[in-house]
């Protein structure tokens, strides 16, 4: 009833044989995440859930304010970038990239959301409405819907990012365990018939089971091996050509240096093995890398961070215009701070989304207008190399 | 759906028969909220959090002396961290114990609720052993008392004053801090406003953040060396009034116990609270009257939780058939089975428990954030989530096939409520696992 393979053949064969199967009754319009053509652009959208502190992430040790400001969390052994800017020393694959011109980094940016809450700065940046849960569906949701593409987050629920697409679909690590019963898992299919949500989410289920095991998914549960999960699916010629990470830990309201000398290592991690799990689509891929606001600028009592504005993102991919840092930069003075406390935000997160829409999507102005990504302000330009 | 399924399925844990509900379901709930009426929770021999905090004190001082690490021949953990680690899985295994056969399950719904919303999670070192004596110490007692009081209880708990780290901070004019040049942490400030009382639309400021944590300082607990329990340390505390949504509060220690009256009262509070029970027990698009009817009872008995439930249970939109079902949490749906299957936890169910909510990523203490497990059913379905789910029902079938007939089972568990369909997938099933994995991944089972 459901496809299994009888053999070990390799991979790229197995692929195939997928892509025959789809072409069986049980699987039409099943097969995992509508794939778009092979040449298509790929993206992977990484959201780091908690607020990375942007101004440890990356120090601004140009900035006459930026040492006395910072205090113990200035880093030491920051890695340069253009003399005024420079990366956190966990972060030697971004560095690199940076040199190869392949790294953008995104600096005193933020959603519109000006309140300190994650959970409604969150929402509203996956959402991309006006408001937190103005809207329920995500930016990449509708965009996916519009375009009728798929998409998968290697997350275990579906984020509100991905929301509002038929065909957007979560992946994690099956455990090791007894194979699943054929005969029941058939008997299920029919037992969620009656059932609206638990049908759809069944079918995508028992369509991207198989895509799994094809692309022999990994045992380990950590950041890396998702990572390098997602560049399998980017990388298979049947797999969709949008992937959602997510990665949590970066609420350090204290013992901030250990802890995020801890997490953007395995963030570094994890992009290095992204990238070499692209393989040759790395040429056409988009990576962005995210977080709900940015951290106040001055430490805290305990050796950390509160809840703060403005913070930078990552945009990386063989065909991003890189080697750049992208900010307007608003200064760290006491006068400059927002609200005294945080980076003033200089650039709309949504204005690279709205970038990032246009080129995966071939969204136009009136399509993020029309409900994709709403009262977007005018899309970022010359994100990517020609 | 009859009352009775509403009862034993939406509100409680999935009781065998809908005789247990019998013919008064409504009786039967309410019944569960009378003083005295809850199944006592049987904490004897358990580790408290105390006791578990120094343990963890002394353990993460060994950890911090390199001298110790360089003289043990291998890397093992230490005698603490077995024993902390022994506490926690005895507290697991009697808190699934009590939730898979307490006679009043309604209720211990309701105070899993309250430790839910007053989220501590084991994700931290300080807090790797904390969770359930928490849960144990600050919310039972307290889950049918004055919200006011389950707030005190949690908020000055140390389990509470590690997790969001108010146990570090300090006036930054309070002797330490100048001393020190250490300063303050709002983390609990925040949360104590946006998560626990007026909720994130509650008309504060980040000013009111600010003055709330200044109050908050003092309050801490001593996590190596102390006796582990939190109390109020002058020196740490910010001198001078502190002005919360307008309203002035005295240097000192007796000012947090009149913020949290304060808090516990606002009508932001209220509303909030109605909210987030309506959503949980009801439905997750909470019919607006309900609302209105909780928040109303909440700011006219002063915040009293069992009146709140009385609300909650009387209403007649909490009872309608109309309210499409919900989809259970993973660690419903798990003790779901085992109250429905009557089958004790031993050690071997223990391990297989933890095993199947972590992987289906409830892991038992150690929610994502402050604001603890999510509670839509969107959170929840996903394909991934639903294929270990029905994964997991074939495992936990397999193992206890001769546990019941499953068919028996659906019947008796649902009466006219079961489903044609349903009925009629486990009728024909090859087997009896194969019937009983078909009963708890069918939709009635998955769903509340």
């Amino acid at each position: 009833m459901f496809f299994k393979p009888t053999m070990n053949p390799a991979r790229r064969q197995l692929l195939q044989l997928l892509g025959a199967s789809a072409l069986l009754p049980t699987w039409s319009g099943l097969s995992l995440a509508a794939p778009g053509p092979a040449e298509a652009p790929r993206l992977v959208v990484i959201m780091l859930r908690g607020a990375l502190d942007g101004l440890a992430a990356v120090p601004v040790p140009g900035d006459p304010a930026f040492a006395t400001l910072r205090g113990e969390l200035a880093p030491t052994g920051a890695l340069p970038l253009d003399g005024f800017y420079a990366l956190h020393p966990s972060l030697p694959t971004l560095a690199r990239w940076y040199t190869e011109g392949q790294l953008l980094v995104l600096h005193a940016l933020a959603s519109p959301y000006r309140e300190r809450s994650h959970f409604d700065a969150q929402q509203q940046l996956e959402s991309g409405g006006p408001r937190p849960f103005a809207l329920s569906t995500g930016w990449l949701g509708r965009a996916l819907q519009a375009t009728g593409q798929g998409g998968v987050a290697l997350s275990p629920a579906l984020p509100v990012a991905l929301r509002g697409a038929e065909q957007a679909s979560t992946w994690t690590p099956s455990r090791p365990g007894p194979a699943d019963s054929e005969d029941l898992l058939a008997r299920v299919q029919q037992l969620y018939a009656g059932d609206t949500a638990l049908h759809a989410a069944w079918q995508q289920a028992m369509s991207q089971r198989d895509l799994g095991r094809m692309a022999g998914e990994g045992q380990s549960n950590g950041f890396a091996a998702l990572a390098e999960q997602a560049g399998r699916f980017l990388a298979a010629e049947r797999g969709p050509r949008l992937a959602w990470l997510e990665s949590g830990g970066w609420d350090t309201h204290n013992q901030q240096n250990n802890r995020l000398a801890r997490q953007l290592a395995g963030l570094d991690e994890g992009l290095a093995a992204l990238r070499s799990a692209l393989g040759s689509q790395w040429a056409r891929s988009t990576v962005l890398v995210m977080t709900e606001f940015g951290r106040t600028a001055r430490p805290n009592g305990s050796g950390g961070t509160d809840h703060g504005t403005g913070g930078v993102a990552w945009l990386a991919g063989g065909a991003v215009a890189g080697g750049r840092v992208l900010a307007d930069w608003p200064g760290l003075g006491n006068r400059e701070l927002l609200e005294g406390r945080d980076l003033r935000p200089s650039l709309d997160i949504r204005a690279l989304q709205a970038a990032l829409l246009q080129r995966q999507f071939g969204l136009g102005r009136a399509a993020l207008e029309g409900g994709v990504l709403p009262d977007a302000p005018r899309a970022l330009e010359g994100l990517w190399r020609a | 759906m009859q009352a009775a399924t509403l009862a034993a399925h939406r509100f409680g844990y999935s009781e065998t028969s809908l005789r247990g509900p019998g013919a008064d379901p409504r009786a039967w709930v309410l019944a569960q909220f009378l003083p005295g009426a809850q199944t006592p929770f049987d904490a004897s021999g358990l580790m408290d959090g105390a006791a578990a905090l120094r343990l963890t004190g002394e353990l993460l001082r060994g950890a911090a002396m390199p001298a110790a690490a360089a003289s043990a021949p291998e890397l093992r953990p230490s005698a603490q961290a077995l024993t902390l680690r022994r506490a926690n899985r005895a507290a697991l295994q009697r808190r699934w114990q009590h939730i898979i056969t307490t006679d009043t399950p309604v209720a211990e719904r309701w105070v899993q609720f309250w430790a839910n919303h007053c989220c501590v999670a084991a994700t931290k070192g300080a807090t790797r052993a904390l969770v359930w004596p928490h849960e144990n110490e600050a919310i039972r007692p307290h889950a049918f008392d004055r919200f006011s009081a389950l707030l005190r209880a949690s908020t000055l708990h140390p389990a509470m004053l590690l997790y969001l780290d108010n146990a570090q901070s300090m006036g930054p004019q309070s002797r330490a801090g100048l001393r020190r040049e250490r300063g303050l942490n709002e983390n609990l400030a925040r949360e104590l406003l946006e998560l626990h009382t007026l909720g994130v639309n509650g008309g504060y400021s980040q000013a009111d953040v600010t003055e709330t944590a200044r109050l908050l300082t003092g309050w801490t607990v001593r996590l190596q060396g102390g006796d582990g329990r939190a109390s109020f340390q002058p020196a740490l505390h910010q001198p001078g009034p502190k002005t919360v949504l307008g309203r002035r509060y005295p240097e000192g220690p007796e000012a947090l116990d009149q913020l949290l009256q304060d808090l516990a009262l606002h009508p932001a509070t209220a509303r909030h609270l109605a909210g987030k029970l309506a959503l949980h027990f009801v439905s997750d698009t909470p019919p607006p009257a309900l609302v209105d009817a909780l928040a109303r009872r909440w700011r006219e008995s002063g915040g009293d939780l069992r009146q709140v439930a009385q609300a909650l249970f009387e209403h007649p939109a909490t009872w309608s058939a109309q309210n499409p079902p919900k989809l259970k949490r993973t660690e419903e749906l798990l003790l779901s089975a085992h109250r429905q299957l009557k089958l004790p936890l031993g050690d071997r169910e223990l391990d297989a428990g933890m095993q199947t909510l972590t992987a289906l990523g409830q892991a038992p203490g150690r929610a994502p954030s402050p604001q603890g497990w999510p509670d839509r059913s969107e959170d929840w379905l996903s394909p991934d989530a639903l294929l270990k789910r029905v994964q997991w029902a074939e495992r936990f079938a397999q193992r206890h096939a001769q546990a019941a007939d499953a068919r028996a089972l659906a019947r008796l568990a649902l009466g006219e409520d079961l489903g044609e369909s349903t009925r009629l997938q486990i009728e024909r099933a090859a087997d009896g696992a194969q019937a009983l994995a078909l009963w708890l991944a069918s939709p009635e089972f998955q769903r509340r």
